[in-house]
């Protein structure tokens, strides 16, 4: 079967600085792809490029987003934007900036509904609501008519959650979704993205530094340094037999519940050298 | 809900300059213009030597200070929220075409404004007055056409700022298209500083316009208005010091109003600060 959303040797660099080094990537209907990489490894981009919130100095030097047989990457700004919001959408990083903080969580959550799928407004009304307890909201009818800072970060997802599932689109981008929450709103959160996501049949790209979480969630996963995809495959097989050096240490470097007395390590400093080292010769030779 | 006391004072002064404005010659005890030679420089009333019939005094020609008070009120007004609003939409709408599209358009917007901050704003005054004759309408437009740069920049700034903010981005990821993303989530997130810097500029005209009015630029001499009338007590400041006293009194009364009502509007607008005083 095609991956819903298939990346291929996609770079891109800003202000003449490689960002992504040919990335490819698929994320199949229905399933959880994790990205796992450190900070700056350029996961995040991968999902802005899809969602065209790169940088405005970003520029993409070769490669191909295919989203359901059409290729995101060149097609007008004007097309690109129909697919957002109604086919494709983004959980954001961070909860408390991601709402508009001078506007009710009514309007914020029915725009969507509006634009997309032609409600007019005392549906589009019933319809967040409806939404606001699916991700479980206590009292979604005071949500609606409050500020985004009356709520608790973990709310603040919730309904940001609520707002990406809207238009039930066939991939969501979660950009780190729960790294500004505290642990066990993070949980609640996972669970409640998990239960959704299969309620639905969503595809989502979940893009984390948190391999803990990538084992609960995802079907697949790939591990990106420095702008290229060291590593991919199932969850179970990266896990049980990471093929690359890059992967193996990260996992040594991951707290484990099932070997709590095992001392982590450290990233050796060896393997990041010669990791960077090929991707600069990656640079040179595409030069 | 609860309203601070700095908003309520404002509010209070706004409103009785207005009204004052408005009702100037039923309100005021003597007609602003009527002279009284034989009652030149009389002093306000709580003076031993004042007189009941004129409760501020008399100028240099026998003239009612509180009448004129009054009437000054009205170009005071009027200058403060013809000139202000005008200025701030005329300056806003161009900072915020600035600010959103960027590109050109923001090249072309400020450059205009650098040029136009390095001419000094008194010369261009001269010359609008001289262009276009004294008169209230000189001043408004003087106002407008030199304050206009200062709306301009500091919206443009706010612009930017909201622009890369992440709801804006989020609105983007739901497919809002440009222009409603610049109504829906841009502008209500400008609109607590535009009203403070609105209620600032307000403070500002009514000093210009006293300036302006000091140089002789403003007003026929024959209207009264705060400005000409320091102008006029300044000769006689050693025998009658109300005379410049009392109008000076009222536009730093009025800026100080001005002023206060803007912060209060300000947290009226901005759903953050308006709950943090809950």
């Amino acid at each position: 079967m095609n991956p819903l959303l298939s990346i291929r040797d996609l770079a891109l660099r800003i202000g003449g600085q490689p960002i992504l080094r040919g990335v490819h990537l698929d994320v199949h209907a229905g399933q959880v792809a994790g990205l796992v990489g450190e900070s700056g490894a350029g996961k995040s981009m991968v999902g802005r490029v899809v969602l065209r919130l790169q940088p405005e100095d970003a520029h993409v030097d070769r490669g191909e987003v295919a989203f359901d047989g059409r290729d995101l990457l060149w097609m007008s700004e004007r097309e690109h934007a129909t697919f957002l919001g109604r086919d494709i959408a983004l959980i954001p990083q961070n909860p408390m900036t991601a709402l508009n903080p001078v506007a009710r969580i009514a309007p914020q959550m029915t725009d969507v509904l509006r634009m997309h799928m032609g409600m007019d407004r005392d549906d589009a009304l019933a319809r967040a609501l409806e939404s606001l307890h699916d991700v479980q909201i206590r009292d979604p009818e005071r949500v609606l008519r409050q500020f985004p800072h009356e709520l608790s970060g973990g709310m603040r997802q919730r309904v940001l959650i609520a707002i990406a599932f809207a238009c039930r689109p066939k991939l969501i981008i979660a950009d780190e979704p729960t790294t500004a929450l505290d642990v066990t709103v993070q949980k609640q959160v996972l669970r409640l993205l998990k239960r959704l996501q299969r309620a639905y049949g969503t595809a989502i790209l979940f893009i984390t530094h948190d391999l803990g979480v990538v084992a609960k969630l995802c079907d697949t996963m790939s591990v990106i340094h420095a702008g290229r995809i060291v590593e991919a495959g199932p969850v179970a097989q990266v896990f049980l037999a990471p093929a690359h050096a890059y992967t193996r240490a990260l996992l040594a470097a991951t707290p484990r519940y099932d070997r709590p007395g095992e001392a982590l390590q450290p990233i050796p400093a060896a393997l990041t050298e010669q990791l960077w080292n090929e991707a600069r010769t990656l640079d040179t030779g595409a030069a | 809900m609860k309203v601070s006391v700095r908003f309520s004072f404002g509010l209070a002064v706004l409103l009785t300059l207005a009204v004052l404005a408005l009702s100037a010659p039923w309100v005021a005890p003597h007609d602003p213009l009527e002279q009284d030679l034989l009652n030149t420089f009389q002093p306000p009333a709580w003076f031993e030597t004042g007189s009941r019939a004129f409760a501020l005094g008399t100028d240099s020609l026998g003239r009612d200070i509180l009448s004129r008070l009054i009437y000054g009120a009205r170009a005071a007004i009027t200058v403060a929220a013809v000139a202000a609003v005008l200025a701030a939409l005329l300056g806003s709408i161009l900072g915020l075409l600035s600010g959103y599209l960027g590109g050109v358009v923001d090249a072309i917007i400020s450059r205009l404004v650098e040029i136009w901050m390095a001419f000094p704003p008194v010369l261009l005054s001269i010359v609008l007055a001289a262009v276009l004759g004294a008169g209230l309408h000189t001043v408004v437009i003087a106002i407008v056409v030199i304050d206009w740069t200062r709306f301009c920049r500091v919206v443009r700034a706010e612009v930017m700022v909201q622009r890369s903010r992440d709801y804006v981005a989020s609105a983007v990821t739901i497919g809002l298209p440009p222009m409603r993303i610049l109504a829906s989530e841009i502008v209500p997130n400008v609109v607590p500083l535009f009203v403070t810097l609105l209620s600032l500029e307000m403070g500002i005209a009514i000093v210009v316009e006293a300036i302006l009015s000091f140089a002789g630029l403003s007003v026929a001499n024959d209207t009264a208005t705060w400005g000409s009338m320091i102008q006029e007590g300044r000769q006689y400041v050693r025998q009658a010091w109300w005379l410049m006293a009392l109008p000076m009194g009222c536009i730093i009364v009025s800026v100080l109003a001005m002023n206060a009502l803007g912060d209060g509007l300000r947290e009226l607008v901005d759903p953050l600060s308006r709950s943090a005083r809950r």
